[in-house]
C-alpha cells in the first residue's frame, strides 16, 4: 500500500468508526465544548471527521434532498401514466409472435395470453398537456411541475431482485442503497436527525430491510426506519422510570468518566463515543419534535389528508393494512418536515402494487392513497421554496404487462403480470425539467421505442442532480471500486432544467 | 492531550513524502500496486488496448500495435511506457483519466525497467517462507527479555527495524478481561479477577488460557466468527423469506466442531464435501449445510434454474473469499481486471459446485431432544401396554369379526335380534347384498362394544407415537444422474452459456490432484488445506489474528490479491501459516500460542509519539482497543445483570423486538413471538436471524446481514448504538438486574460502587470515579424519593422490597454499562 492509500485508508477507517449519523460541524463543536478540542484549528480539522460531515459535491448541485417514493410491487403504468388507445382497441387479441418469443413471464401462459385494455380514462393536464389516468385527480394538477419518464427499463422480473436493482443499482445482496451512496457522498445537513430515513406504510415489501441497508458501506449510512407508532426511532425514549432529566444527568456522569478514560489511553475512538452519546441525547429531543404534527395548521393537515380513513376496504386487497391512507399521508408530511430539518434522503416505501388480479379495484385504492398527499407534498414544497432543491420521485422496480394475466385456473383476466421491458416513473423538483414527458413505448406499451432509460441511467442522473459524478462516487471493497451505477449508466442531460 | 488526538485527524492533510530508499525495486511492493491501480483496467487480462497487456511479463515485453516496445528491459529511454506516462501532451499521456503519475512513481518505473523489469509472483501465491528475513535480528529479538515466543521475535525485530519500542504488558485486570472477552465473549467473575491478580505463579496466565479454551462457551464466541463466513441465517432470504426451522442444526454442528477442536483441515473437508467422504456419517452430511446457507427465491413466477445458478455462484465466491482470500466474484462477468483470474477460471471453480444439489438428509436430533423423546417413548410404551392388555382380554371375551360372531350365535341369541338382521343372517354369506352386510356389521359392532372400545383405545394411543430420533435437514449432496456440464456464462447470465469448462484449479495456484479424469469437490476441499496450497493457510491464520488483534496481518482479509493490502509482517504470516499445519490445524492450539505471546499481552494504551509514526498501529507497538461485537455487547451486559441464560444450542430464540421491525418483511407474513423465560436471555448468537427483518440491536452494532459471506465486521460508533445501549429494554433490564445484584451484597454505597466497577470493568475503582458515581447515586436517590411512582416503573422493581433504592442504583449503574471501557475489550 503506498502512503497515499494509507492516508485514504486512515480517513476511511476513521469514518467507519467515528460518531455518525449527524453533522460533522456538530461533532466538532461538541468536541470543542467538551474540552477535547481546544483550538479553532482543531475544530476545523475535526469537521473533516464525521461520516455525515457535509462533503462538497463534484459539480454544482441542483438537489439537496430526495424524497423517494418506492411503490414496491410494480404499479401498472398503462393504467396510470402511459395511455395506450391501441391496446384498448386490441383488447382480447394475442400478442404478435415476434414480441412473444423474446418475452419471459412470471405467471402468464404465453400461448393463450391476450392483451388487456385499460378501463381508465386518460386526459391531458396543465399547459404541458401531460397525460394521467382518472385515478390521479390531484397529481395531474401538478402536471406542469413533473418530469414524466415513460421509458424506464429493467432486466429483473422478480420483485426482490428488481427492488434490489432499483435501490442498489445492481441486483445483488450486500450492496449499498441509493440513500447510502448519497449520504456517503454528501453527508447530511441535519445536526440531530439521521441523514437517511425510511418511512413505511402498509404491509412489508418483498425486499424488507435489504431495501435500505448500507451493504459494504459502514452502518452509519444505513437507512434509519422511522416507526409508525410508538417512539419514532427505535430506542429513542428513555426506559420506563427514567425521566429525561435523570437521563441527562446520567449522560453527564458518563461523559465525565469517558473523558477520564480518554485522558488515560488517548484513543480517539473514545472521543467519538462521547460525541455519539451527546448526539444521541439531542436526537431524543429532535425526533419527537419532528413527528409532532400539532405544529402544522389544520389547512395543511387537510391538504395532505391526515386523518383520512381508508375508503372501501374491500378494494384494499388481501394484503393491505388498516389505516394505510392516514399513514401514507402522515409520511408525506413527515418527509417535508425532514427536508426542512436537513435530512438528505427519505425513502418512503409502500408495498402493495403487485396486481396480478383484481387490478381495477386495487389500483384504485392505492392511487387514492397516494394521489392527494403526494400532490399536497409537491405543492407544499413549492410554496415553501423547497422544491427547487428537493427531488421527489415516484419509483418502482418494474412495470406490468399489457397482457392480461391468465395464470392457470383463473376464470377471468383481471390483472397484469411483471413487465421489466417498459415502465413509468416521475420526478418533481431537484432542478429537473418540469412539464416534460420523456421517452415513449410502442402502441401497446410493450417495448420502449424512444429514449430508453435503464435503472443505471436513472441513478447516474439522480447523482448528477446532487452534484455527484456517478463514476467518481466509488467505494473500494474487496479490491474493486464499486459504484451505484455498477459498470454502466449515463447522465440524461435532456432532463436537466 | 488534544494534540495527540489531532495527530491522527491531521494526517491526511500533511504532505506526503514517500521514503523509498535505494533498496532494489520490489515488484510486489513498488510496481504491481501501481500497475493494478492505474494501468490494468485497459491493459490487463481482458483488455489489450494498443496491443499492451501488463499483467504478465511475456505479454508486457511484446511489440505494441504501433511497433514500439512498451518495455525494453534495462533501457528506460527506449521504453514507450515511460514516454507515455511522462508525456506533457495530454492526448498522449497515460493514464488518460485521473491525475498523471507522480515523479516518484515514474522514478520507480524507470528504476524497475533499468533493473530488469522483473515480474515477481504475487506474494500471496508463493510457497510459504516461515524463515525470518534477517535471522540474526530475529534471534536477537527472541533472546530479548521482552519476547516470550517466536511470534514476538517477528514483531519485535520489525519494531527494532523501525526504531520503535514495544509496549509493556497490560495490567493483569486488563489481561484477564481481554482473554475472557476474546475467548468466551463473557466477562470474568470478580473472584476470577482477584485470584488472577493475586496469583504470583509463573503459569497463572497460561492456566487461565487453558481453562477458557476448555470452556464450552469458547465455541459460542469462535463459532460466531465462523457463522459470519458461513452467512448462516434462519430464513430463505428472498421476498417471502420463509423460515428455515432446522437451520440451527448446522449452527450447532459448528459449535460442537469448534469445542471439540476439529482440526481445521477436517473442518473444511466436512463442510465443503462431507457428503463425498467414504461412508460419510450423518454429521459429515450435516456439515455440508455450510453451502446450503445460500438464499432461496420462492417468489411466484421465478425460474428455479436462475436462482440455482445464483446459489452456485454464491458458493463459488464464498469459497474464494473464505478460503482463498480472493475476490473471484469479479470474474463472474468478465476476467478479473487486476488479479490473474480469467472469466473461464471462475466457471472452473463454479463447476465444482454445479452438480451439488440441495437435498434432505436425515440426521439424529440433539441428545437433549433424544432424551426427551425417549421419555415420551417410555410413557407411550407404558400407555400402549395398558390398552393392549385390555384389548387382549376383550378379544378373549368377544368374537373377532362378523363371521366369528355369526358362528357364535345360538338360537336364543338370534331371536333377540331385530327382524332385518335375522333376515340377513338367513341369506347365504356369498349372496348377501351391501345393505345386508352393513346391517350385520353394525349388529356385530353393537354386540361387541367393549371389544370395539378397546380396539379404539389402542389406535388412539398409537396415534401419539413419538417422533423418530432423526430429522430431515437441508444439506448439499452430489448429483448422481443427469449431471450438468458447466459452461462459461456470458456476463454471468444463466441463459447465455458459452463454451464448456471442467472443474479445475486457478492458474495462479497449484493444480488439484485427482484420482480420476477431473477433480471432485472432495479433492478440491482436500487441496485447499494441502501442503501444496500456500494461500489458504495464510488466509485462515490471518482471520485468527484479526479476531485477537482487531486487524489482520493483512488488513484486507477478503482480498489477498494484488489490490489488497500486503502483509505488514509477511514472514510472521508465513510462520503462523506453517505453524498451524504443524499443530495439525488445531484451532485451539493456534489461538493458545497467539494469546501466550507478549505481542498479544501488550498494553493497548495509545502512545502519543506513535500517532505520527504509525497511527494505524501496523507495527504492533501496542495491542488494539476495539468495541466488541453486537452479540458480545448483549451477552456481557446480561451476564453482569445476572440475567444471561447460558444454555447452549437448540432452536433459535426470539428476544424482545418491536413488532414493526418484523412487519417490514414481506406482506406482514412474519410474526416475532417473543421468547419467554430463559430463552429471552440467551446469548446473542442464538437470536433468530430473519434475513429481511434482522434484529435491530444486532444490525446497529454491525452484525453482518447473512446474505453474503463476511470475514470482517465493521465497528461503527453511532448515535443509534448509543440509544440502544441507553434505552433498549434488554440493556435496561440488565441495569436493573445489575442493581439487584449489587444490592444483594452488604456494604456502604462506596463499597458497593467499587464492587460494581470490579464486576463491570474487571478492575479496582479509582477515587474520582467513585466520587462521580456517588454524586449521581445521591441525586438519583433523591429523585426517586421524591417520585416513588417513577421508581415503581423500573422493569424489575415490582417484588423488590425497596423500589426506590433499586431504581436509584439501576439508573446509576447503567452508566457503567455504557462506558467506552465496558464496550471495548480493554
Amino acid at each position: 500500500m503506498n502512503p497515499y492509500e494509507q492516508i485514504q485508508r486512515t480517513r476511511r477507517e476513521f469514518f467507519n468508526t467515528s460518531a455518525s449519523g449527524l453533522g460533522g460541524v456538530a461533532l466538532s463543536s461538541m468536541l470543542a465544548q467538551n474540552g477535547l478540542l481546544e483550538s479553532a484549528d482543531a475544530a476545523e480539522n475535526a469537521e473533516q471527521q464525521g461520516p455525515m460531515q457535509v462533503q462538497p459535491p463534484n459539480t454544482a448541485p441542483r438537489a439537496k434532498s430526495c424524497i423517494f417514493f418506492f411503490m414496491a410491487g410494480a404499479p401498472s403504468q398503462v393504467d396510470l401514466f402511459d395511455p395506450k388507445p391501441v391496446l384498448n382497441e386490441r383488447n382480447g387479441q394475442s400478442l404478435p409472435k415476434g414480441v412473444l418469443d423474446r418475452a419471459r413471464f412470471a405467471f402468464i401462459q404465453p400461448d393463450s395470453a391476450t392483451l388487456l385494455g385499460t378501463k381508465r380514462k386518460f386526459s391531458k393536464y396543465g399547459e404541458s398537456g401531460m397525460e394521467f389516468s382518472d385515478l390521479l385527480p390531484h397529481l395531474s394538477g401538478c402536471a406542469d411541475d413533473l418530469l414524466m419518464i415513460r421509458s424506464m427499463t429493467s432486466e429483473e422480473f422478480n420483485h426482490h431482485p428488481g427492488q434490489l436493482l432499483m435501490q442498489c443499482g445492481v441486483s445483488r445482496f450486500g450492496m449499498p442503497t441509493m440513500g447510502s451512496w448519497i449520504t456517503y457522498g454528501l453527508g447530511s445537513e441535519s445536526e440531530n436527525l439521521p441523514g437517511y430515513v425510511v418511512l413505511s406504510s402498509g404491509r412489508g415489501s418483498s425486499g424488507g430491510a435489504t431495501l435500505y441497508q448500507s451493504g459494504f458501506l459502514p452502518t452509519s449510512y444505513s437507512g434509519v426506519l422511522f416507526r409508525n407508532s410508538g417512539e419514532p426511532v427505535l430506542n429513542l425514549t428513555t426506559p420506563a422510570g427514567v425521566p429525561p432529566e435523570l437521563q441527562s444527568r446520567a449522560l453527564g456522569t458518563l461523559r465525565d468518566l469517558n473523558q477520564r478514560r480518554f485522558q488515560e489511553v488517548h484513543d480517539p475512538e473514545i472521543a467519538s463515543r462521547i460525541a455519539s452519546y451527546e448526539l444521541a441525547g439531542r436526537m431524543q429531543s429532535a425526533a419527537p419534535d419532528l413527528i409532532d404534527l400539532n405544529q402544522e395548521t389544520q389547512a395543511t393537515l387537510d391538504d395532505y389528508g391526515i386523518g383520512r380513513s381508508d375508503p372501501d376496504t374491500s378494494a384494499r386487497g388481501s394484503s393491505g393494512n388498516k389505516d394505510t391512507y392516514d399513514s401514507f399521508a402522515r409520511n408525506c408530511l413527515l418527509a417535508r418536515r425532514m427536508v426542512e430539518r436537513g435530512v438528505r434522503f427519505i425513502n418512503v416505501i409502500h408495498a402493495s402494487w403487485d396486481h396480478h388480479s383484481n387490478l381495477d379495484n386495487e389500483i384504485k385504492f392505492n392511487a387514492g392513497m397516494a394521489d392527494k398527499p403526494m400532490a399536497a407534498l409537491i405543492r407544499d414544497l413549492k410554496q415553501r421554496g423547497l422544491l427547487d432543491d428537493t427531488l421527489v420521485v415516484w419509483g418502482t422496480e418494474f412495470g406490468r404487462t399489457p397482457l392480461g394475466e391468465n395464470r392457470g385456473g383463473r376464470s377471468a383476466n383481471t390483472g397484469r403480470d411483471h413487465h421489466p421491458f417498459a415502465f413509468s416513473m416521475f420526478m418533481a423538483g431537484g432542478g429537473f425539467k418540469q412539464g416534460m414527458t420523456y421517452g415513449a413505448t410502442d402502441d401497446i406499451g410493450w417495448d420502449v421505442v424512444e429514449n430508453p432509460v435503464h435503472v443505471n441511467d436513472f441513478h447516474a442522473t439522480l447523482l448528477h442532480a446532487f452534484g455527484l459524478d456517478h463514476k467518481k462516487l466509488t467505494y473500494r471493497f474487496q479490491g474493486r471500486d464499486f459504484r451505484l451505477t455498477d459498470v454502466a449508466g449515463k447522465v440524461i442531460t435532456d432532463w436537466l432544467a | 492531550m488534544p494534540v495527540r488526538f489531532l495527530a491522527i485527524l491531521c494526517l491526511w492533510t500533511l504532505p506526503v513524502v514517500p521514503c523509498f530508499a535505494e533498496a532494489p525495486i520490489d515488484f510486489g511492493r513498488d510496481i504491481q500496486p501501481l500497475l493494478a491501480e492505474r494501468c490494468l483496467a485497459c491493459h490487463g487480462v481482458d483488455n489489450d488496448e494498443g496491443g499492451l497487456r501488463l499483467h504478465r511479463r511475456a505479454e508486457a515485453l511484446k511489440e505494441l500495435e504501433s511497433g514500439a516496445m512498451a518495455i525494453v528491459v534495462g533501457d528506460p529511454s527506449a521504453s514507450e511506457i515511460l514516454a507515455r506516462v511522462s508525456s506533457s501532451d495530454e492526448d498522449l499521456r497515460m493514464p488518460p483519466e485521473g491525475d498523471p503519475l507522480t515523479e516518484e512513481e515514474i522514478a520507480l518505473l524507470t528504476r524497475w525497467i533499468s533493473e530488469g523489469a522483473r515480474f515477481d509472483q504475487h506474494w500471496a501465491y508463493r510457497p510459504l517462507n516461515p524463515q525470518p528475513e534477517n535471522v540474526e535480528a530475529w534471534d536477537a529479538a527472541l533472546r530479548d527479555d521482552w519476547s516470550r515466543t517466536p511470534i514476538d521475535a517477528f514483531v519485535l525485530s520489525r519494531l527494532h527495524q523501525e526504531g520503535i519500542a514495544p509496549s509493556a504488558s497490560a495490567a493483569r485486570p486488563v489481561l484477564i478481561k481481554r482473554l475472557y472477552y476474546d475467548l468466551l465473549g463473557l466477562p470474568p467473575a470478580p473472584e476470577a479477577v482477584t485470584a488472577f491478580v493475586e496469583d504470583s505463579s509463573p503459569d497463572a496466565y497460561e492456566r487461565i488460557v487453558d481453562r477458557l479454551l476448555a470452556s464450552p462457551h469458547f465455541a459460542e464466541r469462535w463459532g460466531r466468527h465462523w457463522l459470519d463466513m458461513a452467512r448462516y441465517a434462519d430464513s430463505d432470504g428472498y421476498e417471502k423469506d420463509r423460515n428455515r426451522p432446522q437451520a440451527w442444526r448446522y449452527r450447532d454442528w459448528v459449535l460442537k466442531a469448534i469445542n471439540e477442536d476439529l482440526p481445521f483441515d477436517e473442518f473444511t473437508v466436512a463442510q465443503l464435501a462431507g457428503d463425498l467422504l467414504e461412508e460419510s456419517t450423518s454429521e459429515e452430511k450435516l456439515a455440508t449445510a455450510f453451502h446450503r446457507q445460500t438464499l432461496t427465491n420462492t417468489e411466484g413466477g421465478t425460474n428455479p434454474e436462475q436462482w440455482r445458478v445464483a446459489a452456485v455462484m454464491d458458493r463459488t465466491e464464498t469459497l474464494g473469499t473464505v478460503w482463498l482470500g480472493l475476490t473471484v466474484g469479479c470474474a463472474r462477468c468478465h476476467s478479473h481486471k487486476y488479479d490473474e483470474l480469467s472469466h473461464a477460471e471462475y466457471y472452473q471453480l463454479f463447476a465444482f459446485f454445479n452438480n451439488a444439489d440441495e437435498i434432505n438428509s436425515e440426521v439424529p436430533k440433539t441428545p437433549y431432544e433424544i432424551r426427551s423423546l425417549q421419555r415420551e417413548r417410555d410413557r407411550y410404551e407404558a400407555e400402549l401396554k395398558v390398552v393392549q392388555t385390555s384389548l387382549k382380554e376383550r378379544e378373549g371375551e368377544f368374537p373377532a369379526d362378523v363371521a366369528a360372531w355369526e358362528a357364535s350365535l345360538k338360537d336364543e341369541d338370534r331371536e333377540k335380534l331385530d327382524e332385518p338382521i335375522r333376515a340377513a343372517l338367513d341369506v347365504a354369506v356369498a349372496e348377501r347384498n351391501d345393505e345386508q352386510k352393513k346391517q350385520l356389521n353394525e349388529a356385530y359392532q353393537k354386540a361387541t362394544e367393549p371389544l370395539q372400545a378397546a380396539r379404539k383405545a389402542v389406535s388412539e394411543v398409537e396415534k401419539k407415537k413419538p417422533a423418530s430420533d432423526l430429522v430431515k435437514v437441508r444439506v448439499v449432496g452430489e448429483r448422481a444422474i443427469d449431471r450438468r456440464q458447466t459452461h462459461i456464462l456470458r456476463r454471468g447470465e444463466f441463459l447465455e452459456p458459452l463454451e464448456s469448462v471442467n472443474p479445475e484449479s486457478l492458474a495462479i495456484l497449484p493444480s488439484i490432484p485427482s484420482a480420476s479424469t477431473e477433480p471432485t469437490r472432495l479433492e478440491l476441499a482436500k487441496w485447499l488445506v494441502s501442503d501444496e496450497n500456500p494461500l489458504t493457510s495464510r488466509v485462515i491464520v490471518n482471520h485468527l489474528w484479526q479476531y485477537l488483534f482487531g486487524q489482520g496481518i493483512v488488513a484486507t482479509p477478503n482480498d489477498f490479491g494484488v489490490r489488497g493490502d500486503r502483509p505488514t509482517h509477511p514472514r510472521l504470516l508465513d510462520y503462523l501459516a506453517n505453524r498451524y499445519r504443524q499443530l495439525d490445524w488445531s484451532r485451539k492450539a493456534m489461538i493458545r500460542e497467539t494469546v501466550l505471546s507478549q505481542t498479544y499481552r501488550q498494553s493497548s494504551v495509545h502512545r502519543p509519539e506513535m500517532a505520527q509514526i504509525d497511527p494505524l498501529n501496523r507495527w504492533l507497538s501496542r495491542q488494539n482497543r476495539f468495541r466488541v461485537e453486537a452479540e458480545t455487547l448483549r451477552d456481557v451486559s446480561l451476564s453482569i445483570g445476572g440475567l444471561l441464560d447460558q444454555g447452549m444450542g437448540g432452536p433459535s430464540v426470539f428476544p424482545p423486538m418491536p413488532s414493526e421491525v418484523a412487519a417490514v418483511s414481506y406482506a406482514n407474513s412474519f410474526k416475532w413471538a417473543t421468547s419467554k423465560g430463559g430463552d429471552r436471555y440467551r446469548r446473542g448468537l442464538y437470536t433468530f436471524f430473519k434475513r429481511t427483518a434482522p434484529h435491530p440491536t444486532l444490525m446497529t452494532f454491525d452484525c453482518p446481514d447473512a446474505n453474503v459471506t463476511n470475514v470482517q465486521r465493521n465497528r461503527s460508533n453511532t448515535p443509534l448504538g448509543a440509544l440502544t445501549m441507553l434505552n433498549n429494554i434488554v440493556f435496561a433490564e440488565a441495569a436493573a438486574g445489575f442493581a439487584q445484584r449489587i444490592l444483594a451484597s452488604e456494604g456502604s454505597d462506596e463499597e458497593r460502587l467499587a464492587n460494581a466497577i470490579k464486576i463491570c470493568l474487571a478492575r479496582s475503582a479509582e477515587q474520582a470515579e467513585l466520587e462521580s458515581l456517588l454524586e449521581l447515586l445521591a441525586e438519583s436517590r433523591a429523585f426517586y424519593q421524591a417520585n416513588p411512582e417513577a421508581a415503581e416503573q423500573w422493569l424489575t422493581a415490582s417484588g423488590n422490597d425497596n423500589p426506590i433504592e433499586l431504581a436509584a442504583w439501576a439508573s446509576t449503574l447503567r452508566v457503567l454499562l455504557n462506558l467506552d471501557e465496558f464496550m471495548t475489550r480493554e
